[in-house]
């Protein structure tokens, strides 16, 4: 049905024209996650009654023309990490298969509040840690545009939900490309704002100075939507900032492009680069001021993102310890308290996650602190002062969004180390705090190929500017 | 680089409880990992500063001290979180003794 593609500004129009009421919309996305679900798996949690409850009430406020915002009635999805108030939220863990969110994240009060519709929670690998969610303990989700594939990860349900139609948008978390990535495999248009930009309230801490909240859509003009709703200040996160909304001053004419050439060497797949470049040529031809520039640490961006990620997830995930909530052993007589701690979290954890955990504690343990942790965040300072440089010379970057397309289930699970290096293009934003937008450039054999984006703290609607024109100059190849 | 009796011992500090195979495939896997990392050991930081964080080393974009009063907000969800915890008596949290008796 042709109401599966449409936009959100497409549908909000519908509805208010009366074309379509909002619970006969809600109900095309359910039936559509009812038909395909089984083969895309991208859902771990439907909430159809609720779903359909939070239409009708969008229905009467139609009914009685009161205002309406753009996202009332919009049915969307949210990452199994986000808090929503009485339902599930497992992190993709076993350690939290029955754990009960007692809040709502700040997100999810902003979006209930602009009347959108909540459909369900999304697969992820297990506390957001991976890159093709084979790491969640409970399903894997396949690519919907092959679904011999993954998704990429972590945020894979949530783009593969976008990407089948079964949700009009849906929220991600992104620590190293957790959003972009699986967008790119996906093919769909993944935002990761600013550090700062979107509160944090709510959702399951991996690595607290890298994590970022940011939609997953089906175009740019729906990102920059669902942007405007979530990103502000909250007293709940300490380090969430008040964004002055200041307009765009975007000018095509006047913008610079760089291409890092790092990101064009050694582990990209040929067609990936051919396609990137293609298309900068392309729009060069537009009118585009495109230069050559170097981010001279990129080669360190991996292990400088995996040393940190895995310390602050090693002291986040300390939590997990089966006293305050999640799975617990805390029954079992014969165990005393060190046991207690050992069993629930050997037997909670998946493999990955033990693996960062004891990387983590490896690197934070006494003697290996200056050599791992503190010297990666020495070279996580040089990495910034790249795109600081850079930023003076350019104002914008352009850079593929993964070295390849989406690969084979199972391909990849077993070597934990090319895993990692699936993030190789996108940590660095995450490192250095910038705005990335991952969007859709075009596909090699049916696998989509993914764009990415990156600017200066706080400039995400040049992003988007820039994100719409070349939109354009994609549909029209 | 890391044995055995290494990985034991951080699985300790973790609180992590391995079975012996975790434990072999652990020390091959963080041996790799960690030989991987030393990547950074090439970079000269001598002089640079570290970050801890992702706001910009200019400071032009420092996230302001956030701080609050400290004072007694009535929460709204003391029901739901306790219902969350696995062993609990008379609305206190239940732990194991942590003194040997």
């Amino acid at each position: 049905m042709e109401l599966l593609n449409l936009t959100i500004k497409q549908l909000h129009k519908k509805l208010l024209d009366k074309e379509i009421s909002a619970v006969e919309l809600t109900k095309v996305f359910l039936s559509q996650i009812d038909k395909i679900d089984k083969n895309i798996n991208a859902f771990l949690n439907v909430s159809k009654d609720s779903a359909i409850l939070q239409a009708k009430e969008i229905d009467e406020k139609i009914s009685q023309k009161q205002e309406i915002s753009i996202l009332a009635g919009i049915p969307m999805a949210l990452k199994d990490n986000i808090l929503v108030k009485g339902e599930k939220c497992t992190a993709g863990s076993k350690i939290l298969e029955d754990y009960i969110a007692p809040y709502d994240a700040t997100c999810v009060k902003k979006l209930k509040k602009a009347g959108a519709v909540f459909l369900g929670k999304t697969n992820l690998d297990e506390f957001a840690m991976g890159s093709s969610t084979e790491n969640s303990a409970f399903k894997i989700t396949h690519n919907p545009q092959d679904l011999s594939c993954v998704p990429g990860g972590s945020s894979g349900g949530s783009a593969a939900s976008v990407k089948a139609n079964e949700c009009v948008f849906a929220l991600g978390s992104d620590t190293g490309g957790s959003i972009r990535q699986p967008a790119s495999l996906c093919g769909v248009v993944g935002l990761k704002p600013t550090y700062g930009a979107v509160s944090r309230y709510g959702l399951i801490a991996f690595a607290s100075s890298l994590d970022q909240i940011g939609p997953l859509t089906k175009n740019v003009e729906d990102a920059k939507i669902v942007f405007d709703f979530i990103k502000g200040q909250d007293k709940k996160d300490s380090t969430s900032v008040e964004l002055n909304s200041k307009k765009s001053n975007f000018n095509l004419k006047n913008i610079k492009i760089g291409l890092p050439k790092e990101y064009f060497q050694e582990g990209i797949n040929p067609g990936v680069e051919k396609m990137i470049k293609d298309f900068i040529r392309k729009i060069q031809g537009k009118g585009l001021n495109i230069e050559e520039i170097s981010l001279p640490h990129t080669k360190y961006a991996i292990p400088c993102y995996f040393l940190i990620s895995a310390c602050e997830a090693s002291a986040n995930l300390s939590r997990y310890d089966g006293i305050k909530y999640g799975k617990s052993n805390i029954k079992e007589k014969e165990l005393d308290i060190l046991d207690t701690y050992l069993k629930t979290r050997g037997q909670g954890f998946g493999k990955e996650v033990k693996r960062r955990i004891m990387l983590g504690t490896y690197a934070l343990s006494s003697g290996y602190y200056d050599a791992y942790y503190l010297r990666a965040q020495k070279v996580r300072t040089l990495i910034k002062q790249d795109f600081e440089n850079a930023f003076k010379k350019v104002d914008m970057i352009l850079t593929p969004t993964s070295p390849f397309t989406a690969f084979k289930i199972g391909e990849k699970v077993e070597d934990a180390l090319s895993m990692y290096l699936a993030d190789a293009f996108t940590v660095s934003a995450n490192l250095a705090g910038l705005p990335a937008l991952s969007m859709p450039c075009g596909e090699i054999e049916n696998l989509p190929v993914g764009l990415q984006i990156i600017s200066n703290n706080f400039t995400e609607n040049d992003i988007f500017e820039m994100g719409s024109f070349l939109e354009k100059i994609i549909a029209n190849n | 680089m890391i044995d055995k009796k290494e990985v034991q011992h951080i699985a300790n500090l973790a609180r992590l409880y391995l079975e012996q195979k975790e434990i072999e495939k652990m020390e091959k896997e963080l041996s790799l990992i960690l030989d991987y990392f030393n990547l950074l050991k090439d970079v000269d930081v001598e002089d640079v500063k570290a970050s801890f964080g992702s706001i910009n080393t200019q400071g032009n974009l420092s996230i302001k001290e956030a701080t609050r009063e400290d004072s007694v907000i009535k929460g709204d969800n003391t029901k739901e979180i306790l219902e969350l915890i696995p062993e609990k008596e008379n609305g206190f949290v239940k732990v194991k003794s942590i003194f040997n008796k």
